[in-house]
């Protein structure tokens, strides 16, 4: 977490018409940064969960616009040929048992039609029964903690972006808010469960492209799961107002083929018992003074 | 509704209105009260859109600009609280006061020293709410929802703004008991329930909500006041309390309160639409039904905004499909205002123009609103901008252009003066393009994973926040025009009719305009 005391300090001081001049650009679609992708829509993701939920996303996204298409269109109509200007003159009808049964009716049934897929998604979502891999998340003001449980591995994992770079003295680069010190890392093809907890406030671990958010509660475990299909790098953000740094505590998920796992598993765990041998030997000689 | 008027008799001359601030400071008059509301939800209005600017502005580009991430967290927080409890909730109370004795046939409202007192609170809870923003640790910077443990991090503040909030509920509940019993009470004779117009009946069902949910709220942050200061555990886990149960009871006051701010605005445009399509109100016993049964899901949809919390798969199931149901009574609404419409003699004054764009902005509020029902896909749409937009939907296009249609409509009715039409055309064209080019790029953001409440963001989603900034100023500024209509209109302008317009019906276009200081001394009568 960067310290963030001193950011009023060290405010971005261009002049004002270079930032006009650059907001001009922009207007005209003239972006300077490398990242402009004019991202509209959620992503697929790469588990079989985001999945469900981008397609379940997608229709019933459909569906409203079909209904918008309906409901904009008589109203523009209306708007067009029912106009004073025109000679139309106000017809009296003011009620219509059926019409309004009509409009009642096939609603609900539009509205059954989408909670079944709806409600299938959600009860796999909620299985998070039979995992290869139990990995305990702790959320803190304003870091992750990561514990793959019964391995022997922890560590805690924070934002990496520099300080100068939020403070608008260092260019931005691509990853910007989006890079941890230490990334969650873990193996494709298995179904790895969540455990969420929080040690101070409530925040939520979100990575979009695993379709999983959850929040992270103190005195809670909460559970997900997700089974990741293609390794790669996923990022996502704390997404519950969390305090001062809220913005500043990204995910960042690391899946990797399972042998190549394993060996980083191997490696880490090494690694932690020689510091661990290392941290005890310091902490007798704290003690011993 | 038809409303037949028998007898409109009035010596309202022999006792007007005192002189002076005294007028305004102890008035137990329905009008100058509903006035005052008016007022001070327009002042309000300003402040938390100043604050939005704030938020804005930060947001036009990556990076820390102008303020400091704590303070940006105060201002999207008290950004909430203001604009909620201080823009939105009095005005549609100012519009009751001014419109419901005059809509029921009544002299003013039942308890008028309660109306005054109900008002006056409001000005002092909302000045000490303001001034945490200069106490040590700022202003409350938890969310307009003050979770906690996080709102339990509060500095100076928390006290106060809990004493504000604790007031602002005893404020609400004297208004809602005001308008329930002058809605009981005096009636004239022949106005049935079922003849009431719209506004009354939506108001009446709100004043309920408002009774129902104000002493939750009270409770749930007089339980986070106690967490804080004495030693009390109800939220705590380490105590053997519970910080989910706060949001159970806060999100059991806060979706009513989302209808408290929404009905009102329905019943508005029921007036409206009928006026300038020249047709009565299509199905009215259907919206009267129809605003019944939101009322009564509003109670059994809270956990929705919890879906990410962890509840079991049966509670989640049953929140899903109970949100979902809450479609079905609002499209009845929207299908009836287009029944209404349809094969009438349209004209497009102002009041008009805000009623047909709230129909259809609010429609695509309503439509997030659907896809953000369905549980799977809200745990991709739970706290990013989509949820920003959509609220933002419903309560700016939604409720707040519901209360600047009203204001136009009525205006001549409490002034005596015809409106600047030429303006307020300017008006609405300038606040509905703006508008939507604040609040719409923020759905994209949202999906493509941009987190609300966050001072500073990843690159991907610069384009779409720069212009959601520009859309901010350019709304913001364009309600200056709104002040100055208002102000020009009170001060003078063409005389206006009793009748107002063409095709207004209802017992407050029977009273002259100006309508005088005492609605309806003798009750007239409704066949």
């Amino acid at each position: 977490m960067p310290d963030l005391t001193n950011l009023l300090e060290n405010l971005d001081m261009r002049p004002f018409t270079t930032r006009a001049a650059a907001c001009i650009g922009i207007l005209f679609g003239a972006t300077g940064t490398a990242h402009a992708d004019w991202a509209v829509n959620m992503s697929r993701g790469v588990t079989p969960i985001s999945r469900d939920v981008y397609d379940l996303h997608m229709l019933i996204f459909w569906i409203c616009v079909m209904i918008g298409v309906v409901v904009f269109g008589l109203i523009f109509w209306s708007i067009l040929r029912h106009r004073k200007s025109r000679g139309a003159v106000a017809a009296q009808f003011h009620e219509s048992t059926t019409a309004e049964i009509a409009w009642t009716v096939v609603p609900f049934l539009i509205l059954v039609g989408m909670s079944v897929p709806a409600a299938k998604t959600l009860v796999e979502m909620e299985d998070s029964a039979g995992s290869d891999l139990t990995i305990t998340v702790t959320g803190y003001q304003w870091m992750w903690h990561y514990e793959y449980v019964g391995e022997d591995v922890d560590f805690y994992s924070k934002l990496s972006t520099p300080r100068t770079a939020i403070a608008n003295i260092d260019a931005k680069d691509e990853d910007y808010l989006l890079a941890v010190d230490n990334r969650l890392v873990v193996p494709v093809g298995k179904k790895i469960r969540f455990q969420h907890t929080s040690d101070d406030v409530i925040h939520s671990w979100w990575v979009p492209a695993l379709s999983v958010k959850k929040d992270a509660i103190p005195g809670y475990i909460n559970t997900n799961w997700a089974r990741i299909d293609e390794p790669g790098v996923y990022r996502g953000k704390c997404a519950e107002l969390c305090g001062r740094g809220h913005g500043f505590m990204p995910v960042v998920v690391e899946a990797l083929p399972q042998d190549e796992f394993q060996q980083w598993l191997e490696e880490k765990k090494a690694e932690q018992q020689a510091a661990a041998g290392d941290g005890a030997d310091r902490l007798a000689s704290v003690n011993g003074q | 509704m038809s409303a037949v008027i028998h007898d409109t008799d009035h010596h309202h001359d022999d006792h007007g209105p005192a002189y002076g601030w005294k007028r305004w400071l102890f008035t137990t008059n329905h009008k100058d009260i509903g006035t005052l509301y008016l007022f001070f939800s327009l002042t309000m209005f300003f402040v938390g859109g100043l604050m939005a600017l704030v938020i804005r502005t930060e947001l036009f580009q990556p990076g820390l600009q102008i303020v400091d991430p704590h303070f940006f967290n105060q201002m999207t927080s008290m950004h909430a609280l203001v604009m909620i409890f201080g823009a939105v909730m009095p005005a549609f109370v100012g519009l009751a006061n001014w419109l419901v004795p005059m809509m029921v046939g009544a002299p003013d409202m039942a308890l008028p020293r309660m109306n005054n007192w109900s008002f006056w609170i409001l000005p002092f809870a909302f000045t000490l709410l303001l001034l945490t923003l200069f106490l040590p640790g700022g202003g409350p910077a938890a969310g307009w929802t003050l979770y906690p443990p996080l709102s339990l991090q509060t500095g100076a503040a928390f006290p106060f703004a809990i004493f504000a909030i604790h007031l602002l509920g005893i404020s609400s509940v004297m208004g809602a008991i005001n308008i329930i019993a002058t809605i009981f009470n005096l009636r004239a004779p022949g106005m049935t329930l079922m003849k009431m117009p719209l506004f009354v009946w939506t108001w009446l069902i709100t004043a309920y909500l408002l009774i129902a949910v104000m002493p939750v709220l009270a409770g749930a942050v007089t339980m986070l006041l106690t967490d804080k200061f004495f030693g009390t555990t109800f939220f705590s886990a380490t105590g053997g309390g519970d910080p989910v149960m706060y949001q159970h009871i806060f999100w059991f006051f806060g979706h009513p309160e989302v209808y408290i701010m929404i009905l009102p605005a329905f019943g508005i445009i029921s007036q409206i639409i009928p006026t300038f399509s020249r047709k009565p109100l299509f199905g009215y016993s259907s919206m009267v039904y129809a605003t019944a049964s939101i009322a009564f899901l509003s109670f059994i949809v809270w956990a929705h905004h919890m879906f990410t919390v962890g509840m079991p798969l049966a509670g989640q199931l049953f929140f899903m499909f109970s949100t979902m149901l809450i479609a079905v009574p609002t499209g009845v609404k929207v299908f009836n205002w287009i029944a209404t419409m349809w094969r009438g003699s349209l004209t497009f004054e102002t009041p008009m123009l805000f009623a047909i764009a709230f129909v259809i902005l609010f429609t695509i509020g309503g439509f997030s609103g659907v896809m953000l029902a369905i549980t799977p896909a809200d745990i991709q749409y739970h706290d990013t901008y989509f949820v920003v937009a959509h609220f933002h939907y419903v309560l700016v296009p939604g409720a707040v252009f519901a209360i600047i249609a009203g204001v136009y409509y009525w205006l001549p009715k409490w002034t005596g003066h015809m409106y600047d039409e030429k303006l307020g055309k300017a008006h609405f064209w300038l606040s509905t393009i703006f508008v939507n080019v604040l609040f719409f790029p923020q759905h994209f953001v949202g999906l493509a994973g941009m987190p609300r409440r966050i001072p500073d963001y990843s690159l991907q989603f610069i384009e779409f926040n720069q212009i959601s900034t520009i859309g901010a100023f350019g709304f913001g500024f364009s309600q200056l025009l709104f002040l100055y209509l208002v102000i020009k209109c009170v001060r003078g302008g063409e005389k206006a009719t009793s009748q107002v317009w063409e095709g207004a019906e209802g017992l407050e276009w029977t009273l002259p305009s100006p309508a005088p200081y005492h609605s309806f001394e003798t009750q007239p009568e409704v066949k």
